[in-house]
């Protein structure tokens, strides 16, 4: 069995390891896994029938899977019937205890964290020198960048797709405005401190060659963009920069790998059981905090 | 002009890079910037690192910001024993693992405990409500539970049998909660042990030196703060709560 890989594709950190190897012909199983069970099956019946139902049953499985993909904590009535994860991918529940997407299976080694994986598909499949440079100081600043994205880009761009979203998605309700201002500041904050730190003047967050670094930076981006805040807009230097990671992977793969993200907005129209709505209401607004 | 870490030992990464150049005797010249004076905020150390925190590095012409770079960039520069970033493919990747999942976890839940028992009832002058209290208590401790039993295991350290980056920068991270009065080792025998093979891995006196300042947190106060930084803080730590 070779080289599996669990992804959903809403999430940044997958898109960027599906964009990774499929850039660098790596062979490897694509292994959907869901952020939320039965998401995808009703995301492309709003595309195409445009009449989505979320009804699953009323599983503890279900939210707990989700809290778990989602790092957050599940409440406690829920945790006595835990099991490994969703029936429809049992693989997935045992890959990875953390029980989040994305993750990798090769034999029998299983890893976790988007950083992890994009470093060891790296040095497995011998990249090209440019996505981890062997220079010292340019890899330096690969490291800067995927360190320093944690708790700044990847602190809120997220988020804009749970408020815009998910949340009323879930809820019912849209979020009061305050929520997504507060966010997009610090995503405003974030992106200064990208362009003046990160990008300056430069081709790419190195130099002159796309890497890792501008590969997870991208996918972040374009979460706002998907619900409707558009980032690049007022940010030229971005979006030329953007244009250049797009030609650098190749635009059809960039468009592919977004496809879901950047048609989000139909999921609005999806219904969702009523009973999985209350379950899951206090969870996500844990979430924002 | 060698290199030189800007550092200020009452932050967690600082202490585990402090901890990793001593302990490989890595020559660096340790250049302290206080975080309670604002000495983060001043236009020299701007030039250092643009995004005004600790801990930086500066090589000649070369400044790098963020401990886990710094410590990567340490490793391949000084050729430190394997065991800290193992060559092995997949234990370095367990080693990347740890590094990239602790910013969200034990990092931020560390912090924020640390933030809520000492900074804020230090700035605020008022106690945290015990509510806020517990729920910062029990995020950490989902954490920790993750923790133990993802990454730590039944081994003596995260990669295997040796210490590696990963337990470093794991370990300076809990002694910040403790340090703020809550000894979450208590009740966590496994957990204890793997600190004290850490600590022993890397020299106990060592270790304890590093840790002085921030063992004795609690007797920080609140005019020993810029004034100017005083107010900004209580806001930033207001919001956050």
């Amino acid at each position: 069995m070779g080289l599996e890989l669990y992804l959903d594709l809403l999430s940044q950190p997958c898109r960027s390891i599906y964009i990774f190897a499929r850039s660098n012909n790596i062979p490897f199983e694509f292994k959907h896994v869901e952020l939320f069970k039965g998401l995808t099956c009703a995301f492309y019946q709003a595309i195409t029938f445009k009449k989505p139902y979320l009804g699953l049953p009323t599983s503890p499985d279900s939210v707990a899977w989700f809290c778990c993909a989602n790092g957050t904590s599940y409440p406690a009535k829920l945790e006595a019937s835990i099991t490994a994860g969703p029936s429809n991918s049992e693989g997935a529940g045992k890959v990875s205890l953390l029980k989040k997407v994305p993750a990798l299976k090769d034999g029998d080694f299983t890893l976790a964290e988007c950083t992890a994986i994009l470093l060891y598909l790296s040095r497995k499949y011998n990249t090209p020198d440019h996505w981890y440079p062997s220079d010292i100081q340019k890899r330096a600043r690969v490291d800067e960048y995927l360190s320093w994205h944690h708790a700044n880009i990847r602190a809120n761009a997220p988020k804009t797709m749970w408020i815009k979203v998910l949340i009323p998605l879930f809820t019912g309700q849209p979020l009061p405005s305050e929520k997504l201002q507060e966010v997009m500041e610090g995503l405003s904050t974030s992106l200064k401190q990208f362009e003046e730190r990160f990008l300056q003047d430069k081709a790419f967050i190195i130099g002159s060659e796309i890497s890792l670094a501008d590969l997870v930076a991208i996918v972040e981006l374009m979460q706002p963009v998907g619900v409707g805040c558009d980032i690049f807009e007022d940010r030229p230097r971005l979006r030329e920069w953007r244009r250049r990671v797009e030609d650098a992977v190749g635009k059809e793969l960039f468009f592919q790998a977004h496809e879901m993200i950047l048609n989000i907005k139909e999921l609005s129209n999806i219904q969702i059981d009523p009973q999985l709505k209350e379950q899951l209401a206090p969870v996500l607004m844990k979430m924002l905090k | 002009m060698g290199l030189e870490l800007y550092l200020d030992l009452l932050s967690q990464p600082c202490r585990a890079l402090y901890i990793f150049a001593r302990s490989n005797n890595i020559p660096f010249e340790f250049k302290r910037v206080q975080l309670v004076k604002g000495q983060h905020k001043t236009e020299e150390f701007r030039k250092v690192n643009v995004l005004m925190k600790v801990p930086a590095l500066k090589d000649g012409s070369f400044t790098l910001a963020e401990s886990i770079a710094i410590l990567l960039y340490l490793v391949q520069k000084f050729k430190t024993p394997d065991h800290w970033y193992p060559s092995d493919l997949q234990k370095r990747a367990r080693v990347d693992e740890y590094l990239s999942w602790q910013h969200a976890n034990i990092r931020m839940k560390g912090s924020k405990l640390f933030l809520s028992k000492v900074l804020l009832p230090l700035l605020t002058g008022q106690p945290l409500p015990p509510e806020k209290l517990e729920f910062a208590t029990e995020e950490l401790n989902v954490t920790l539970t993750q923790f133990e039993e993802k990454f730590l295991q039944d081994k003596p350290f995260i990669a295997g049998s040796e210490i590696s980056l990963a337990d470093l920068v794991a370990v300076v991270e809990l002694m910040q909660p403790v340090c703020a009065g809550y000894d979450l080792f208590e009740e966590r025998p496994k957990l204890k042990e793997w600190r004290r093979r850490v600590e022993e891995a890397v020299g106990k006196q060592l270790f304890q030196e590093a840790h002085e300042e921030i063992m004795d947190v609690k007797n920080l106060t609140a005019d020993q703060f810029a004034p100017e930084l005083l107010e900004n803080f209580k806001q930033q730590l207001l919001k956050q709560n």
